[in-house]
């Protein structure tokens, strides 16, 4: 449904006039000037199958967030494809462009920050249908009715505005928006995240029934490895802008081939551990202004040896369906 | 041995313009040397309040309405501000969520933490810089010495909640109540904190007070947990008790709620609805509107119930599993 190939995102410093004249100065000089480019996703593909639940998971800046809004399009990648249904979405005709677009929404995190505090209910869920046309006249309240009773809300508080309603709710009404336009395909960017634990347990049951009563396909990207292995059919496991394993999720859980994966995954906490001794990954997350050469996880990795340092690790197939980027797996 | 804190019937409230804020409501548990509390609930549940009024850091509108907080036998619900001050930050000690909210921007880290040194012992500059640093190192962090000179922007998010849990290690205290101190972290660098916690109490026998909405971190971490649900304890008990045997419906619903690894893909079992406002709270179980259990009997108070040694419900209708 969704294919992503060779996906990049930059960012870098954007100069002005002068800041350009003074840096093509100093660099005639003979003084280079450092780069200051982030490396946010580098050189990501995926594939995502219709019906799919695929789970995305990784640490802060570890470009999670960057490549499930480059998925969903608020976002153009600075090189590579994104291919919806086999199209390349970049190359569309507007039109076209324009529907596929519709078809891929995203639920963000922050249920406070993503919802226009100065609009009511109806106008956050009903604002896209109507502008886009979707919906006869005449027929836009049942239609708008339909919608919030989907996402568990109740219809009578849609002239509400949104600082009426809690956390959950609030998230329920991004939802509601997102499936107002009919899309097919959701990217959720830890959309669970700040729930309280009984909340999100509601949130997380509607996410499945609709994937069952619409048929959705969802990108859901949490660092929360006990929600998305919940979840998901697929895993990806990302570090520093790069998929370093990704697999089935009893693969990925049970048999996890890439030392940053196991390593993620000895540290879960999990309600059935009983006073366990916790360990610790050595080190912190590198910066990815900087990123380390190489492989990236090498610092960390318990299993380092030369060559992580020089040469990064290719992804390549070690079970059917199970890719993992790790020298260690030349050896075998 | 008496436990190192013991709180009896401890009452917060709030008044505000729209009412009575009941926030902690009739709690009590005890810590001993050595052991770690969970103290769990979910937002609202008047989990952070009830370690703001032990360590005595409620301000108005909000005050202690009732109860004692014995802290060694000595109840810090009556002492004076003066005295207080000579225990926070010496005996007991407190490590916040946000690491940033903690520190202070425009401080080095030696300033902050040579301040907090001196305010209770007598010793000169350099000693009060040593300690810091020695600190600084026991929590794990490369090269204390020049990490001193830093400014506490300089730090990611897991070195500064570092520096603050150093901060608060200082003077070895007796108590150490931490509040959702990892909630903020990576995964990979909340694992690092837990296990740095965890040999704290191990090798100073310093008593915890672990606040969290996370069970699954509890349930590694935790000897007893304690439950709270809209200003009371609704469960209390021995770590594995609570967690396999959950008598309080909150608990179960609690528990069911938390994605685990021998129910994949199924539905959560769900608890329905919403934390009531405890602005408009009906008397009798805060928890019946939301539960499949509640019967008219729970419109009255409930009583706390010994459902096993040392295992305690607040309910007329405990759930037996």
């Amino acid at each position: 449904m969704i294919e992503l190939r060779g996906v990049s995102k930059r960012f870098g410093p954007t100069y002005d006039a002068a800041a350009r004249v003074t840096r093509g100065i100093a660099a005639r000089f003979g003084r280079p000037q450092k780069s200051e480019t982030v490396h946010a996703v580098d050189n990501v593909s995926l594939t995502v199958a219709r019906g799919e639940v695929v789970g995305l998971v990784g640490e802060s800046g570890c470009g999670k967030s960057t490549l499930g809004r480059m998925v969903a399009g608020i976002m153009p990648p600075s090189s590579g494809e994104i291919l919806f249904k086999g199209r390349n979405i970049a190359t569309l005709p507007p039109d076209a462009a324009k529907d596929a677009k519709l078809k891929v929404q995203m639920i963000f995190q922050d249920p406070y920050a993503s919802l226009n505090p100065r609009l009511r209910v109806a106008d956050i869920v009903g604002e896209a249908p109507r502008i886009h046309g979707m919906i006869p006249p005449g027929q836009f309240d049942t239609y708008l009715d339909e919608q919030l009773r989907r996402a568990g809300l109740d219809p009578a508080f849609k002239r509400r505005y949104p600082h009426q309603f809690s956390g959950g709710q609030r998230q329920r009404i991004g939802i509601a928006r997102a499936l107002a336009v009919q899309p097919e395909f959701l990217v959720c960017d830890e959309a669970v995240a700040a729930l309280d634990v009984s909340i999100q347990a509601q949130i997380l049951n509607l996410f499945m029934d609709l994937r069952r009563d619409l048929n959705l396909t969802y990108l859901f990207i949490s660092h929360d490895l006990g929600v998305v292995e919940h979840l998901s059919d697929r895993v990806l496991i990302m570090y520093l802008g790069r998929i370093v394993e990704s697999g089935a999720t009893e693969d990925i859980f049970g048999r996890a081939n890439h030392p940053y994966t196991q390593a993620l995954l000895a540290e879960v906490p999990r309600i059935d551990a009983r006073k366990r001794h916790f360990t610790a990954i050595k080190g912190e997350i590198p910066s990815p202004i900087a990123p380390p050469s190489g492989c990236h996880f090498h610092p960390r990795c318990p299993h380092a040896m030369p060559r992580c340092s020089e040469e990064a690790p290719v992804s390549r197939e070690i079970a059917p369906g199970h890719h993992s980027a790790c020298h260690l797996n030349d050896r075998r | 041995m008496s436990a190192t804190l013991e709180v009896r019937n401890l009452r917060t409230h709030f008044h505000t313009r729209a009412g009575v804020v009941k926030a902690v409501d009739d709690v009590s548990f005890s810590v001993d040397a050595g052991q770690v509390l969970g103290l769990v609930g979910e937002s609202g549940s008047g989990k952070s309040v009830t370690g703001f009024s032990i360590i005595g850091l409620i301000d108005p509108p909000g005050r202690l309405a009732g109860g004692s907080i014995f802290y060694r036998g000595q109840d810090l619900a009556k002492i004076s501000e003066r005295e207080m001050r000579s225990l926070r930050g010496n005996r007991i000690a407190m490590i916040f969520q946000d690491p940033m909210m903690t520190l202070n921007p425009v401080l080095r880290i030696d300033t902050q933490m040579i301040e907090t040194v001196q305010a209770h012992v007598n010793v000169s500059k350099a000693e009060a810089r040593a300690r810091a640093r020695d600190a600084l190192g026991m929590v794990g962090i490369p090269s204390p010495e020049e990490r001193l000179n830093a400014y506490p922007h300089q730090f990611s998010g897991g070195m500064r909640q570092r520096v603050a849990i150093a901060i608060a290690l200082l003077h070895n205290p007796d108590l150490l109540i931490a509040d959702e101190p990892t909630t903020a972290l990576d995964m990979t660098i909340q694992a690092q904190i837990l296990a740095e916690v965890q040999k704290l109490t191990a090798e100073h026998g310093t008593a915890l007070i672990w606040i969290t909405h996370d069970l699954s971190v509890i349930a590694g971490l935790a000897d007893r947990i304690a439950v709270m649900y809209a200003g009371r304890v609704v469960e209390t008990g021995e770590a594995a008790d609570v967690l396999d045997h959950p008598v309080h419906p909150y608990t179960h619903g609690l528990i069911g709620s938390v994605p685990s690894r021998n129910h994949r893909g199924e539905r959560l079992r769900q608890i329905p609805g919403m934390t009531p406002s405890l602005l408009s709270l009906a008397p009798g179980c805060a928890f019946r509107s939301r539960c499949a259990h509640a019967t008219d009997a729970c419109a009255q108070e409930p009583p706390v119930t010994e459902t096993s040694p040392g295992h305690t419900a607040r309910c007329f209708h405990p759930v037996s599993s």
